[in-house]
């Protein structure tokens, strides 16, 4: 078995790109799917305590590329979700500690034990960045709909694009439904418009993603909850599921009118 | 000395031609080169002639990081050592520069025309935020310019799209240069010296023209008086 390799980016810090990794790991696992999420901010780690695991780490992703420890002695295994593990950034260390092939070498060393490997990347478009995106086989772009937000999705999709990746699949987090209607924020259909590419995901604000953050345990693994029911969606369309796009912003059809505007590859 | 490295242009990329010799040396001319280079470099795809030289994973993926560094893109490695390919296989790096781009024009084919014509680049892609074209001539795109990107042509530029970033035509001072795109909204429009910013979109997009009148900026709905 080989592991698909998913990125997940942003540009802009802040847009929610660490929980989206925490819960498609969790919607992936808990779809029996065996997935290991890398955070990639290494000196920011916070991957760990999103998933609620911050109190297991021994050792972190630099000690194994540094040789200080084996890969499995740093995959640290989830506590509600068997087929889920982490491997936490190093806290005490910055970028520089990993390079892009360092990365590719320890996904590539992981490949064979999972079928998803999930890696957050760190804001910005530096080493950490290039880091995070060198393994990719799927890169997925999370934006805010924000103005600043969709700018700088833009420009890493122009990045991603020059490493040559294949086109990027976009999510879209934190749409207030209410807010589009009264025309008062960014409509899915406004993000594709300027940014042309593929959308994977659609997640509605959500109080429960806030709790669930701070309390260590993804909304993906709440039933009830709106976010969570979108990031699972998300994980299957990961696995090639024809999943059809919720009506989030009003009943007249009209994902049904963006999914037109959806031009793949962005070229 | 003259530690300078052959340099090509192939297709997209930039090949360079290692010479044999000791590693260290040939690295430290080699970095030398891309330096020197300056802004020639600076975001290019570069590929390697690397012939029979045996490198591992390591002094490779060293490379990689040195080049990039300094800004280059180690793209390619054309080697005939298997070591040296399956070491660049792992990094990721391609073993080919690819063919070249089909649209490029062989240099030394005359244009056949009998019409007097100024020189124009083709963009046939999407310019997003951050990606910018700098050209002494007429630019053309085939595609969208967002906000963030930039163009700064001599000449015209024309946009079969929608026209979102900064804009410069004229940048040379040609009072005479025009831009044009199928929905002209640039957060930032300048024609020689004059600069404006879009006004507020009322009703749909439409073609328009913008071009200096009387040292003014206006831009005007592409209606059938322009078609001349």
């Amino acid at each position: 078995m080989t592991a698909r390799v998913a990125t997940i980016t942003s540009g802009k810090g802040g847009v929610g790109k660490t929980t989206a990794t925490a819960n498609l790991g969790v919607a992936l696992a808990s779809s029996g799917f065996r997935v290991v999420c890398i955070d990639g901010d290494i000196g920011l780690r916070n991957l760990d305590v999103v998933m609620g695991l911050e109190n297991r780490i021994v050792y972190d992703l630099v000690d194994i590329i540094e040789g200080r420890c084996k890969l499995r002695q740093a995959l640290i295994k989830d506590k509600r979700l068997s087929d889920l593990h982490l491997i936490p950034a190093a806290q005490t260390r910055d970028k520089t500690a990993v390079s892009p092939q360092d990365m590719i070498r320890v996904v590539k060393d992981l490949k064979s034990d999972f079928d998803w490997v999930l890696i957050d990347s760190p804001a910005g478009i530096e080493r950490g960045f290039r880091n995070a995106v060198a393994p990719a086989d799927l890169v997925l772009i999370v934006t805010n709909p924000e103005v600043s937000a969709v700018r700088d999705a833009d420009r890493i999709i122009g990045l991603v694009e020059a490493e040559e990746k294949g086109p990027p699949k976009l999510i879209v987090n934190r749409v207030k439904p209410e807010m589009v209607k009264r025309g008062d924020m960014l409509s899915t259909g406004d993000i594709l418009d300027v940014l042309a590419i593929e959308l994977i995901g659609v997640v509605p604000e959500d109080e429960v993603v806030t709790v669930a953050t701070n309390q260590g345990s993804p909304a993906a693994l709440d039933p009830r909850s709106r976010a969570g029911k979108a990031f699972r969606e998300i994980a299957r369309r990961m696995n090639g599921e024809d999943v059809p796009f919720e009506s989030l912003e009003s009943k007249d059809g009209f994902f049904g009118r963006i999914s037109r505007m959806v031009r793949p590859g962005g070229a | 000395m003259n530690s300078g490295l052959a340099v090509k242009g192939v297709g997209e990329s930039l090949l360079i031609h290692v010479p044999a010799g000791p590693w260290d040396e040939v690295l430290a001319s080699l970095l030398q080169t891309v330096v020197d280079g300056g802004e020639f470099f600076h975001g290019a795809k570069l590929g390697l002639q690397l012939e029979d030289r045996e490198l591992g994973a390591a002094d490779l993926g060293r490379l990689r990081d040195q080049l990039a560094e300094r800004g280059v893109n180690l793209w390619a490695v054309l080697a005939t050592a298997p070591g040296t390919r399956s070491a660049a296989a792992d990094l990721g790096l391609a073993l080919d520069l690819g063919r070249p781009s089909q649209r490029a024009m062989q240099p030394d084919e005359p244009i056949e025309t009998e019409l007097p014509g100024d020189a124009a680049v083709l963009v046939r892609r999407t310019l997003r935020s951050g990606h910018h074209v700098h050209f002494a001539g007429h630019v053309v795109v085939l595609g969208d310019v967002n906000p963030g990107a930039e163009i700064i042509a001599g000449g015209d530029v024309i946009v079969w799209g929608r026209l979102r970033g900064v804009v410069h035509a004229g940048a040379g001072g040609d009072q005479d240069s025009v831009v044009c795109a199928l929905d002209l909204a640039p957060t930032q429009l300048r024609i020689a010296g004059q600069i404006a910013v879009s006004p507020e979109r009322r009703g749909a997009a439409q073609p328009e023209m913008a071009r200096l009148r009387d040292g003014q900026l206006v831009a005007e709905k592409w209606i059938d008086e322009h078609r001349r």
